[in-house]
C-alpha cells in the first residue's frame, strides 16, 4: 500500500487552499474565472474599511487573550502539577478545549446579558481566554511534568522564596513552553468564529466575522487576498510553535548532559 | 487558585446558566422570566426539531465515518515513514487545521460551485457541470474537510505504540492483509480511533457555519437552530433547551465510548 494514502489526504487538504491562493492573483472581477495575473486585490485590501477595522479589533482581541491566558495558563499548569494534583480539576481545566463551541458561546452571552457587561473587544478577550488558559495550560504542564522538581527544592532549601524560586529557577526552565502556549493562544484567538460571534458587538466585530459577513453574501476576489495573507500567517505561527518546542528539546538535551 | 476561579465565572456559571434557562420562559424583550417549565423540553420532541437533529447526527456521523476512511490508511502510510519524515508529515496534516476555518469552507465555495474549477474541469471530460453547492453532500464534505486532521493524529499516536512484531508474526502465519486489519490493526488501535472519531463527531455536530455556507438554506443543523434561537427569534429558553440535548447526545457517547475502552483494555490483558 505504501505512503498513496498519505498523498490522497494531502491532495484533499491542500487543492482547496491552492485553489484560494491561486485566485487571489486573478485579474477578473468574476472570483470564480481566471482571466489573467495581478495584484491589484492586495492594495485594495487597505482601502476597504471593514477588513482594516476587524483586522484591529483581532489583533487587540487576539494580544489580551495572549496576555491573560499565559499568565493564568501558567499559573493554574504550575498548580495542577506542583500543588493539588487532582484529577478532577485536570478534567475541568481540559473541558474548554472539548467543548462544542456553541456551548461556551451561548452560556458567555446568557451571563454577560444578565451582569449587563458591554459586549466589545473585552467581553470577547474574555471569552477566549477561558480556552486560552485550557490550551495554554497543557502545554506547560507537558513541560513541567519533564522538569526535575528537585532543582526547585535545592532552591527552597537554600533559603530562596518561593517567587524567587520561581523566578530564577522554574520560569527559566519552562519559558520554551510559555512561548509555544502564547503562539498557541494568539493564533486560536485570531482564527477563533463561533465565540466572537455571539460575543463581540456587532459595532465592533473580528475579522473573521467580518470574513463571514462578506462570505455570506458572495464571494469577492478581496476575500482570496485577505485569505492568502491569513494562510500566511497561520503557516508562520505553525512553523515558529515547531521551532519554539524543538528548541525546547534541545533545551532538555542540554540539561541533561552532567 | 486565580485561574480556577476565572473558569468557574466564564465557563461554569454560563453553562449552568444555559441548563437553567432551559426551564424558564423566555421574556417579552429577549431574556428570561419565569415560572419554572417543561415546556421547552416537551417542545423539543416535536417532529420538525427531531428531523433536524436527526439529520445533524447523520450529517456529523457521515463526515466522522468518511474522515476514518481517509484517515486510517494516511495514519499507517506516516508510521511507515523514518522518525524525521513522520514529523515533517504530521505538520503537513496539522497545517491546515491552524488556517481560517471559515477560509478553508470557503475555499470549497470556490471549488464547488457551477462556474467553479471542479466543474469546469468536469465538464471538460464531458461529466459536467455538477451541482454540489448548497446540498447535503456539499455539507458533509466540508465537515470531512474542517476536522480530518483531529482523525489523522490520535490514530498515528495509537498506531506509534503497536508492537510492529505482532503484524509481521501475523504475516509469517499466512493471514491476508484484510485480516490483518481486522484482528490485530482495528482492534489495538480502537481508543485512538475512538477518540478521532469523537474529535471528528464533536464539533461537526454543533457547527452552524458549514451547512449555512456550503449547505444554502435548505440542509440547515442542530447549530443553526441554536443561533436562530439566540440571535434572531430571542427566545434564549428553546435555544437553551436545544444545546441541552446536543451536550445529552454528547455525554450518551462519550459514555459508550469510556464503556467501549473499559472493555477493550479487558482484551487487551
Amino acid at each position: 500500500m505504501g505512503v498513496a494514502p498519505l498523498w490522497v489526504l494531502y491532495v484533499f487538504l491542500y487543492v482547496p487552499i491552492a485553489v484560494v491562493i491561486v485566485m487571489s492573483f486573478n485579474a477578473s472581477d468574476n472570483p470564480f474565472l481566471w482571466s489573467g495575473f495581478s495584484l491589484e486585490w492586495y492594495p485594495a485590501l487597505l482601502q476597504d474599511a471593514d477588513i482594516m477595522g476587524g483586522l484591529r479589533t483581532t489583533l487587540i482581541v487576539a494580544s489580551g487573550t495572549t496576555v491573560i491566558s499565559v499568565i493564568l495558563g501558567t499559573l493554574l499548569a504550575l498548580a495542577l502539577e506542583r500543588y493539588f494534583p487532582s484529577r478532577f480539576l485536570d478534567a475541568a481545566a481540559a473541558a474548554p478545549a472539548v467543548m462544542p463551541d456553541i456551548m461556551l458561546a451561548i452560556g458567555l452571552l446568557a451571563f454577560y446579558t444578565l451582569v449587563n457587561f458591554t459586549l466589545g473587544a473585552f467581553s470577547v478577550i474574555l471569552a477566549h481566554s477561558v480556552f486560552g488558559i485550557a490550551f495554554v495550560a497543557a502545554v506547560v504542564r507537558v513541560r513541567l511534568a519533564g522538569m526535575d522538581s528537585s532543582l526547585e527544592e535545592a532552591s527552597r532549601d537554600l533559603g530562596a522564596s518561593s517567587l524567587k524560586t520561581f523566578w530564577s529557577v522554574t520560569l527559566p526552565g519552562i519559558r520554551p513552553a510559555i512561548i509555544a502556549g502564547a503562539l498557541l493562544a494568539f493564533t486560536l484567538s485570531l482564527d477563533e468564529f463561533t465565540v466572537a460571534f455571539f460575543t463581540a458587538s456587532p459595532a465592533d466585530p473580528t475579522l473573521p466575522i467580518v470574513i463571514y459577513s462578506s462570505v455570506r453574501f458572495g464571494v469577492t476576489p478581496q476575500v482570496n487576498a485577505l485569505a492568502t495573507l491569513l494562510l500566511l500567517v497561520s503557516f508562520i505561527a505553525v512553523l515558529l510553535i515547531q521551532r519554539t518546542s524543538r528548541l525546547g528539546d534541545s533545551l532538555r538535551r542540554r540539561e541533561a548532559r552532567p | 487558585m486565580p485561574a480556577l476561579v476565572y473558569l468557574l465565572v466564564l465557563m461554569v456559571i454560563p453553562l449552568g446558566l444555559v441548563i437553567a434557562y432551559a426551564f424558564l420562559t423566555s421574556g417579552r424583550f429577549g431574556g428570561v422570566q419565569g415560572p419554572a417549565t417543561l415546556d421547552n423540553i416537551t417542545r423539543l420532541f416535536q417532529p420538525l426539531y427531531l428531523e433536524v437533529l436527526a439529520s445533524s447526527v447523520v450529517n456529523a456521523g457521515l463526515a466522522t465515518f468518511i474522515a476514518f476512511l481517509i484517515g486510517f490508511p494516511a495514519a499507517l502510510a506516516i508510521t511507515r515513514l523514518s522518525l524525521s519524515w513522520q514529523t515533517v508529515a504530521l505538520i503537513a496534516v496539522v497545517m491546515p487545521f491552524w488556517t481560517n476555518f471559515l477560509i478553508r469552507t470557503y475555499a470549497w465555495i470556490l471549488l464547488l460551485n457551477r462556474e467553479g474549477i471542479l466543474s469546469d474541469g468536469l465538464a471538460l471530460i464531458g461529466l459536467g457541470p455538477i451541482e454540489v453547492l448548497y446540498t447535503r453532500e456539499a455539507v458533509i464534505l466540508g465537515l470531512t474537510y474542517a476536522y480530518i486532521p483531529l482523525m489523522v493524529l490520535p490514530i498515528y499516536a495509537s498506531l506509534q505504540r503497536l508492537d510492529s512484531m505482532l503484524l509481521e508474526a501475523a504475516c509469517n502465519l499466512g493471514a491476508g492483509p484484510w485480516r490483518r486489519f481486522r484482528t490485530i490493526l482495528l482492534p489495538l488501535t480502537m481508543p485512538g480511533i475512538i477518540t478521532g472519531c469523537l474529535f471528528v463527531f464533536i464539533p461537526s455536530l454543533g457547527n452552524f457555519v458549514i451547512p449555512e455556507l456550503l449547505g444554502g438554506g435548505n440542509s440547515q443543523m442542530i447549530g443553526n437552530l441554536i443561533r436562530d434561537q439566540f440571535l434572531k427569534s430571542r427566545d434564549w429558553p428553546f435555544g437553551s433547551a436545544l444545546s441541552l440535548l446536543v451536550l445529552a447526545l454528547l455525554v450518551i457517547i462519550v459514555m459508550l465510548q469510556a464503556s467501549a475502552a473499559r472493555r477493550s483494555r479487558k482484551w487487551g490483558a
